[in-house]
């Protein structure tokens, strides 16, 4: 665990570094992902340890959204204002984006069996 | 008797520890009622666990400084579980791949739709300009989103509240969605969730299928760097601010 954790860290600072340095529009850990990835195509799958240390971060990937969305209480006021606007620009906005993303990719998708169950 | 529970409180109220625990503890309540509605999307864990903490915050009139000095740690993990996104789409790749047109198409309809469709709304409604500036960002994962909204002239702090809103709405509705368009296929159930609600929306993925979580988090990357690179162009080209 303790070697995939600094794995990933080495990775997330290599990102941030970049990503700082370049000046990219990009968070460092977002290019750290797709720096990850690219070492992997490189150097082939995942050692064991790699691969179960990041399935128990992913597996409460929820629980890491907590603190940041416990925010809320401080703007709370902010939002009380402009309520009806925000509440339906959300709403009616996620769901057109479920829709037509999702839409989009059926329309153009070569006729190919799906795998895998599903959700 | 009391002046010594309320001593044990003013020495708890200050340390890091009630902030980690309280936040672990809301976050295995919700995980609990999550399970034992058989998984149900309306049970969202991020939801549950965020309306207790902010009750029980505001009852205790502890303040959020306070309260994240010890959720920081939790809070921290969010970097390196990203970067951790990489080994499911690694091990996703072949169907990515064979998928690349619809992944192309997808993520242009998406990101645009989930722009223009927020700010047309939020400005028929009448939202203030910043506001409506702070909502067009509001797909994208936080700080990209906090990034991109300073720089066409929202206010960072409000689009962070609305990128969480928008991840549990997404988390929450995306099944309905998919359901009514008779929609199977676990990519593009999870691309389309990455695109429109970023994290939360991958978290929620992944709690239903590897591969759904694979492609969320392939689209939540994708539609991050996509906006930040269009949506400043699109307000200057538009004259917006």
């Amino acid at each position: 665990m303790l070697s995939a954790l600094t794995q990933l860290l080495i990775f997330q600072l290599a990102g941030e570094v970049i990503a700082r340095g370049l000046n990219l529009p990009l968070p460092g850990p977002v290019l750290g992902m797709l720096l990850l990835f690219l070492a992997l195509a490189v150097r082939g799958a995942p050692d064991h340890e790699l691969q179960t240390t990041s399935q128990n971060l992913l597996q409460h990937l929820s629980l890491l959204f907590v603190p940041a969305g416990t925010g809320i209480m401080v703007h709370l006021h902010r939002v009380a204002d402009e309520w009806l606007a925000l509440l339906l620009s959300l709403l009616v906005s996620t769901f057109a984006t479920l829709l037509v993303t999702a839409l989009a990719m059926k329309l153009c998708q070569r006729p190919t069996p799906a795998q895998g169950e599903t959700p | 008797m009391t002046p010594r529970i309320s001593e044990i409180w003013v020495y708890l109220a200050a340390s890091p520890l009630l902030g980690l625990t309280i936040t672990l503890l809301a976050y295995q309540g919700a995980f609990w009622i999550f399970r034992k509605s058989g998984n149900h999307p309306l049970a969202n864990p991020v939801l549950i666990a965020v309306t207790v903490l902010v009750l029980f915050l505001t009852v205790t009139g502890t303040s959020y400084e306070t309260y994240f000095a010890g959720a920081q740690f939790v809070h921290f993990l969010l970097g390196p579980a990203t970067v951790a996104l990489a080994i499911p789409l690694y091990t996703q790749f072949k169907r990515v791949k064979a998928m690349l047109l619809p992944v192309i198409v997808g993520l242009f309809a998406g990101s645009l739709t989930a722009i223009i469709s927020a700010v047309a709304i939020g400005r028929l409604f009448g939202a203030s300009l910043p506001t409506q500036l702070s909502l067009a960002p509001k797909s994208v994962t936080t700080p990209i989103a906090m990034g991109v909204a300073e720089r066409i002239g929202g206010i960072p702090s409000l689009t962070a509240v609305l990128v969480i809103v928008t991840g549990i709405l997404g988390a929450v509705g995306a099944r309905y969605v998919f359901d009514a368009m008779k929609l199977r296929d676990p990519a593009i159930r999870g691309f389309a969730i990455g695109v429109a609600s970023h994290g939360i929306g991958t978290a929620r993925a992944f709690q239903v299928n590897e591969q759904s979580g694979a492609f969320a988090a392939l689209a939540m990357g994708l539609n991050g760097a996509l906006t930040a690179l269009l949506l400043p162009l699109m307000v200057a080209w538009l004259h917006f601010a």
